[in-house]
């Protein structure tokens, strides 16, 4: 008991003086997990739509793999990816391996099918009498989609939410794509990783504290964001 | 309520351009250019991938060495830390520069196939048996062989790596040598790192075999104690070697070339010899460049 007290005055203590390496690594991880959250958005949110509003052959089997693919293990987005950017995988002459952009790839694996399935659940509860009115109202088909859009903004909000929090969490891809190198592409829960293997207890205490007040913290205003926006 | 909903939006958009001016930042990062060219040297492909075992990093010994060498080369080392038995993989496949790893018959075995050249001996340090201190088995002070087989006896728990690191390599040839195949309730593979492995044998009041560097490290957390040292059997000797540029053309042969020598330069055989000193009492490593096995 005594080493977790330690442990959080550690976090306190680096949280308070600003230790270099700790920001450095704090930083990089809302970075790489925020970039991979918003190009999951980009890709999943349009996706969604089609699978939800589209009337296509096949339409449910991409859905049934969207579904799977919400469940995603990261150690499996990790090990395809690598497989993908080694020196002599498909990809790697892009020479991404162990950089933040390979991690970034990674959590789109992983991200964007939790925010393509979320998003299509959303389109699909909207009441399709709406759909109706709204094209009964001439409508073109792109101002039918950013009104639809309108509608859904909530539980899209839920879905950014579950993305974010699915990859800033996840420590296996990270690790295989990344390699946890020190000031490249060490992340909160790689380094987490590292420093029970060295024995820092405290040190791993200190950054799952500052893991979860990040997490917590980006979750804060985006819950904020959907209550407000439930009043209106 | 429309400016509410305004609010919203803005909000929103806010957030979106934050993410994505984080995003840049972490593309932009990508080439380190930092300390680019320090002695006026550029080298031409400036990322070299040294695989590693784990013992190396948990000690903490590369995390000292990797701004050494970027500053003494202009390379930037891109450390891996897996069990010697997946950095050999990693090196048969060229997906390494260098390797830096503990397990010598598979060491001279990619020698052989080619895969790895300019192999040199660069430090060792020693395995220890290490357990509760009831020591239920009763295996303090014997030989390393007799105190497995005392073990397996006893059916005391034995956690191993089962990870086909250096040291899983090591444990399974002393029990070959003892003359016993480990099966059964009392012998578990843990499947993981040497600190992992040491943290399950502390919670679970077993044996393990590790390296001393790592077992220092850890000492004050886990209630474990040496009690098999010393036995010529638990020697573990440290190689440093380049993954043959002939045999893959994509791998760095001036930055692994560059590897080697660093790690067997005085200056930093000097550094390994003191390091650990000041906060354990005694090295984690003892240099040998230039000896013989």
């Amino acid at each position: 008991m005594e080493s977790v007290w330690q442990g959080i005055r550690e976090a306190v203590r680096l949280l308070v003086t600003g230790d270099p390496e700790v920001l450095r690594i704090t930083l990089l991880t809302l970075k790489v997990s925020g970039m991979a959250t918003l190009i999951s958005l980009s890709m999943g949110i349009p996706l969604g739509a089609l699978l939800a509003l589209g009337r296509f052959p096949g339409r449910r089997f991409l859905m049934s793999l969207v579904n799977t693919g919400m469940g995603m293990p990261p150690v499996v987005a990790g090990l395809w990816v690598t497989l993908l950017m080694w020196r002599y995988g498909p990809l790697g002459f892009f020479h991404l391996m162990y950089t933040p952009a390979a991690i970034v790839i990674a959590q789109v694996v992983i991200a964007a099918p939790i925010i393509t399935g979320i998003s299509a659940a959303a389109f699909q509860q909207v009441n399709g009498r709406l759909r109706l009115q709204i094209l009964a109202l001439g409508a073109s088909k792109l101002q039918t989609l950013l009104l639809l859009l309108r509608e859904v903004r909530l539980p899209l909000l839920a879905a950014v939410m579950a993305g974010f929090g699915g990859v800033i969490s996840e420590v296996g891809a990270s690790m295989m794509v990344g390699g946890n190198v020190l000031g490249r592409t060490r992340v909160l829960t790689t380094a987490t990783v590292m420093e029970v293997n060295k024995g820092h207890y405290d040190m791993a205490i200190a950054l799952s504290v500052i893991l979860m007040v990040l997490a917590y913290g980006v979750t804060l205003v985006l819950t904020i964001l959907q209550q407000r926006g439930s009043r209106i | 309520m429309f400016t509410k909903n305004r609010l919203w939006v803005i909000m929103l958009i806010v957030f979106m351009v934050m993410l994505a001016a984080a995003g840049c930042t972490a593309a932009n990062q990508e080439p380190p250019k930092e300390d680019a060219g320090q002695q006026g040297q550029e080298p031409a492909v400036k990322e070299v991938i040294l695989a590693t075992t784990t013992s190396t990093t948990d000690s903490g010994l590369l995390d000292v060495l990797k701004p050494e060498f970027d500053k003494q080369t202009g390379y930037d080392l891109t450390i891996v830390s897996v069990g010697s038995g997946a950095a050999i993989a990693m090196g048969e496949k060229g997906e390494a520069d260098a390797l830096l790893v503990h397990s010598p018959k598979d060491e001279k075995r990619i020698e052989a196939a080619g895969v790895a050249v300019n192999r040199q001996i660069v430090m060792h340090n020693d395995f220890v048996l290490v357990g509760p201190s009831e020591d239920p088995a009763g295996v303090r002070g014997k030989a390393v062989a007799e105190a497995l087989k005392a073990i397996a006896e006893k059916q005391a728990l034995f956690l191993s790596r089962g990870d086909e690191s250096g040291t899983h390599k090591k444990e399974l040839g002393i029990w070959e040598k003892a003359g016993i195949t480990p099966a059964g309730e009392w012998y578990q593979e843990t499947g993981t790192g040497m600190g992992d492995t040491l943290n399950v044998a502390a919670e679970k009041k077993g044996y393990t075999l590790t390296d001393r560097g790592t077992y220092l490290a850890l000492k004050e957390n886990l209630g474990l104690e040496i009690l098999v040292e010393g036995d010529p059997d638990l020697l573990n000797v440290y190689h440093v070697m380049q993954v043959n540029p002939e045999k893959f053309d994509k791998v760095n042969a001036a930055g692994g070339q560059a590897f080697v020598e660093f790690m067997v330069s005085p200056e930093i055989q000097q550094i390994i010899k003191n390091f650990g000193v000041d906060k354990f009492g005694s090295p984690l490593f003892f240099p040998d460049a230039g000896k013989e096995e």
